[in-house]
């Protein structure tokens, strides 16, 4: 229990489910040798950690903040810049990291602090705006982050596709600097998961939750509320930070769509309400569902175009092609706030829904 | 002390005077901004651009702040009703554009005003199913309302995706409008006059309903205290689905006059303008008519300004103007609810 | 001496909080019920539960022979009851005028009887209109008092009037109060200052924990000082 600490599954199929996705996770170049899949399993290992983050942040912090994919992004551009311009070294990337955590901590302070003088509820419309900044910010400032196009970059010997450890015949499937990367992003998201579980199972974490239940209750308790949302605002920041650097290095590239856009925002919105607010498990989960989606589905949802264009029905082809997945995920979404309020995560556990 | 009695308390602070600072603050600006504007003609051009831009977004924003301060919704999806009214406009005059393009104020009117018509009756009616179904469930749960509203948008905007494909649509201006008027050395553009007396038009009715009507002085009580108004006899609730759907109503309008002044419509719209009017209503104060004129008008006016001065930063100009606000005052230019 | 409004096993809960217990409570008509006791026993919880702001989880709330416990809080209000809240909440956005225009339920409001709150709280006049949000407290309070008397009402429920206030005002409160008594007003009052409820009270209810633990005449309970410490916790010189 001790990796655990202390939280379980607490369901069986949950049990289950967790343990497949993390075997099939730790053993993908094996399991499914090819590029697409390798890099469909590196974005479910960085879902889930940029999820886990931002779960700790509204599941069990109770923020509605839109300004989570900044810090992500401040991960990302902070790599990627280091690595760009100094070239593919490891110390680029101890460079990279040294810069934008700490960056993305003081953001996340001055967010944190900032909600001192206003109410909860301009937070969620405040951080909106400010993330809005940033993006455009980002964009402008094309000589330090390549702008709309942003920023290529080579990594570390050891970690590129190039490098070849194993070659194919050995075992099948080449062991190449590509894995050892996947491996890097598999290690450290892993370890990032279940560190956040180890702080929402503290006893800091049971103080968020109590100043989640009941605001009033915990301050006449004498929690300092602000204090603790803002360290925990700054947690899941440098948190996001730390996924995004690992989203450049695999990526080899960043650039706002990849690390900025309001699309992740809504994505890892999504995955965590649909997953299940509060309980980190629900990060796993929704996940990994919502980038086998982001990736298969939306093939799926091809065909069934194709096929209701050809038997000629109306509307039906523009509402399943696929680039209006995003359509039915928000269906999904609404759907589970209204019906499964504690996600597939406390549908599984028995809960109310 | 309840925290009603300490809001109470620090309401009954002695203001003898109306409130009359903020309403300086756009003056204020626009003057500020003159010594850094090389020529008056420019300046003259960016102002009236401001005050247009500011009276579109007003109007998208009133019914906002309203359906907030009264209803204590959180409406996330307030975008969509803004791009639907674009649309809308879009269908109507699609096949009037004879009447468009003649240089005919009257028949540029026909077209237009069934196309306003239009786009209002029909955010209004998109308003009423929305209310009641998407939000009356979840009524006091802010955290599912944002969820709720977030997810809405999404699902409309997607929708109009697939109903009018992704590109940009044109929505040009009718013929009688285009072309600008010469002051001097200044170029005045006419739409921009029309936007600016619209705008004034729709704040004055707002005022003169809020404060001269029975239903007006329910709305401003229901936006301090919902409670002692339900005590008092009123069944309020049925106030807010008719305030909702004026809010979203206005919105539409405000699309279709922002889709004529960029004379393009496209579904990212609604979400793009959405974070002008967060910020807008954020630094008018939650529920407060007359501060979101005045916050529109500053944010637009800074907009424009540092859109001609500093361009890549005009974003953050309204940010900055909106840090500058709250921390001047927390809650708002003028903070009218109770919470 | 019929009860115009009865409370029967009444319980709400707010949230997890379980604050009314069973209440038994009976407002004969015509008459002054004071209802007393400590801090969080309830009293406040109890009126806004018969307005209807908190829903009672169990019991039977009647206003003469109509279950109220179920309806809305507007149709509560308009079956009769005028309802002057601990926090006064007054319009401060409003009007003096504007404030009592909505109170007016009915329509235009009765000249006769807005002279007659001038009579008592010259201040609503004077400051007839300005906006609430200026008023001092006791003024507020005035304002709040005017608003539930604009009208004939069946029943008032008035929360805490004298709470903060100077002694001048809370005599013209008590003056007003009487006078609306002697025109066969029906008043459920909760007070904590006891000489106050003395002297307007006919009867007298005692919460304790959620319960009301003794119902009688006020004037019984006013000639009992060990009763008195027993319930209140206190004795009639002491509590002001």
């Amino acid at each position: 229990m001790m990796p655990l600490s202390g939280d379980p599954p607490r369901s069986r199929v949950l049990a289950v489910a967790l343990i497949v996705i993390a075997v099939g996770l730790a053993f993908a170049p094996f399991l499914f040798p090819g590029a697409k899949p390798l890099n469909v399993a590196a974005k479910v290992c960085i879902f889930i950690a940029l999820a886990a983050s931002y779960d700790l942040l509204l599941g069990y912090t109770g923020v509605v903040s839109f300004a989570h994919t900044m810090f992500y992004g401040v991960g990302s551009y902070g790599v990627a810049i280091a690595l760009y311009s100094l070239g593919a070294r490891w110390d680029a990337i101890g460079l990279g990291l040294l810069i934008a955590l700490p960056l993305a901590a003081l953001l996340a302070l001055a967010i944190g602090l900032f909600s001192l003088r206003v109410q909860t509820i301009f937070f969620a419309m405040i951080t909106l705006a400010v993330a809005s900044a940033f993006l455009v910010l980002a964009s402008q400032l094309s000589w330090l982050t390549g702008g709309e196009d942003g920023r290529s970059f080579r990594v570390p010997e050891l970690l590129q596709p190039g490098t070849v450890f194993i070659p194919r015949d050995a075992l099948g499937v080449a062991v190449t600097g590509r894995t050892l990367t996947y491996y890097l992003v598999f290690a450290s998201c892993a370890a990032l998961f279940l560190l956040l579980l180890r702080v929402v199972n503290s006893p800091f974490g049971r103080v968020l939750q109590a100043i989640r239940e009941n605001p009033f209750r915990a301050e006449a308790l004498g929690y300092r509320i602000v204090v603790h949302r803002t360290l925990a605002n700054v947690l899941a920041a440098v948190v996001a930070a730390a996924v995004g650097a690992l989203n450049a290095l695999w990526l080899r590239y960043t650039g706002p769509d990849t690390a900025l856009s309001f699309n992740i925002m809504l994505d890892i919105l999504l995955i965590v309400v649909i997953g299940g607010m509060g309980t980190m498990y629900g990060a796993i989960i929704g996940g990994t569902l919502f980038v086998l989606a982001q990736n298969y589905l939306q093939a799926l949802m091809g065909t069934v175009s194709t096929a209701a264009g050809e038997a000629g029905l109306p509307l039906l082809p523009s509402l399943f092609h696929p680039d209006r997945w995003l359509l039915w995920l928000g269906i999904l979404f609404i759907a589970s706030v209204y019906f499964f309020p504690s996600g597939i995560v406390g549908k599984l556990r028995g809960g109310s829904g | 002390m309840s925290a009603q009695d300490s809001i109470d308390a620090v309401a009954a602070l002695p203001k003898a005077r109306r409130d009359l600072i903020p309403l300086l603050l756009p003056v204020a600006l626009a003057l500020a901004a003159l010594p850094f504007i090389p020529s008056s003609s420019t300046w003259v051009t960016l102002t009236i651009a401001g005050l247009a831009m500011g009276m579109m977004i007003f109007i998208m924003a009133s019914g906002l702040t309203l359906i907030f301060g009264l209803m204590d919704v959180l409406n996330f999806g307030h975008g969509a009703f803004i791009a639907i009214g674009a649309y809308m406009a879009v269908l109507v005059l699609a096949p009037l554009g004879g009447w468009m393009q003649a240089d005919s104020i009257w028949l540029n009117l026909a077209a237009v005003i069934p196309a306003v018509i239009v786009a209002m009756a029909v955010t209004a009616v998109l308003g009423l199913a929305f209310e009641r179904v998407v939000i009356a469930p979840v009524y006091g749960q802010h955290l599912k309302q944002i969820l709720i509203t977030m997810g809405g948008m999404i699902v409309a905007e997607q929708i109009l995706y697939a109903l009018f494909g992704p590109q940009q649509i044109p929505l040009p201006l009718p013929t009688s409008l285009r072309g600008s008027f010469q002051i001097g050395e200044a170029a005045i553009e006419k739409y921009r006059v029309v936007c600016v007396l619209v705008g004034l038009v729709v704040f004055l009715s707002m005022l003169a309903i809020l404060n001269r009507t029975r239903i007006g002085l329910l709305i401003r009580a229901g936006v301090e205290n919902t409670e002692m108004v339900e005590a008092l006899g009123y069944r309020i609730t049925r106030l807010f689905v008719g305030v909702f759907m004026a809010g979203s109503a206005l919105a539409g309008l405000g699309g279709v006059m922002w889709g004529l002044y960029r004379e393009q419509v496209n579904a990212a719209m609604g979400g793009e303008l959405l974070v002008l009017v967060f910020i807008v209503v954020i630094i008018g104060g939650l529920g407060s008519v007359t501060g979101c004129f005045i916050g529109a008008l500053l944010v637009a006016l800074a907009t424009n300004y540092a859109g001609f001065l500093v361009p890549k930063l005009a974003l953050i100009t309204d940010i900055a103007l909106m840090v500058a606000v709250l921390l001047w005052r927390p809650r708002g230019l003028y903070p009218v609810t109770s919470r | 001496m019929s009860a115009l409004l009865t409370l029967s096993g009444v319980e709400t809960h707010i949230g997890r909080y379980h604050i009314l217990h069973g209440v038994e409570l009976a407002v004969p008509e015509g008459q002054t019920t004071m209802l007393l006791g400590r801090n969080g026993a309830g009293k406040t919880t109890t009126l806004r539960t018969i307005m209807g702001l908190w829903r009672a989880s169990r019991g039977e709330i009647r206003l003469g022979e109509t279950r109220i416990e179920a309806l809305a809080t507007p149709d509560i209000a308009r079956a009769g009851i005028g309802y002057v809240p601990e926090t006064m909440a007054v319009f401060s956005d409003l009007t003096v005028r504007e404030n009592l225009v909505l109170a007016a339920r009915e329509g235009a409001m009765d000249e006769k009887r807005l002279d007659w709150i001038f009579g008592f709280f010259p201040p609503l006049k004077k400051f007839w209109l300005s906006r609430a949000g200026t008023l001092s407290g006791g003024q507020k309070q005035m304002l709040s008092f005017a608003r539930a008397f604009i009208e004939e009402r069946k029943l008032l429920l008035i929360d805490e009037p004298t709470k903060g206030l100077a002694p001048a005002i809370i005599g013209a409160l008590i003056d007003c109060l009487k006078e609306v008594k002697r025109r066969g007003a029906t008043i459920l009052l909760v007070e904590q200052n006891f000489r106050v409820a003395q002297e307007i009270g006919d009867l007298v209810g005692v919460m304790d924990n959620g319960r009301v633990v003794h119902s009688g005449a006020m004037a019984e309970l006013a000639a009992d000082a060990g009763l008195q410490h027993l319930l209140l916790g206190l004795s009639l010189d002491t509590h002001q």
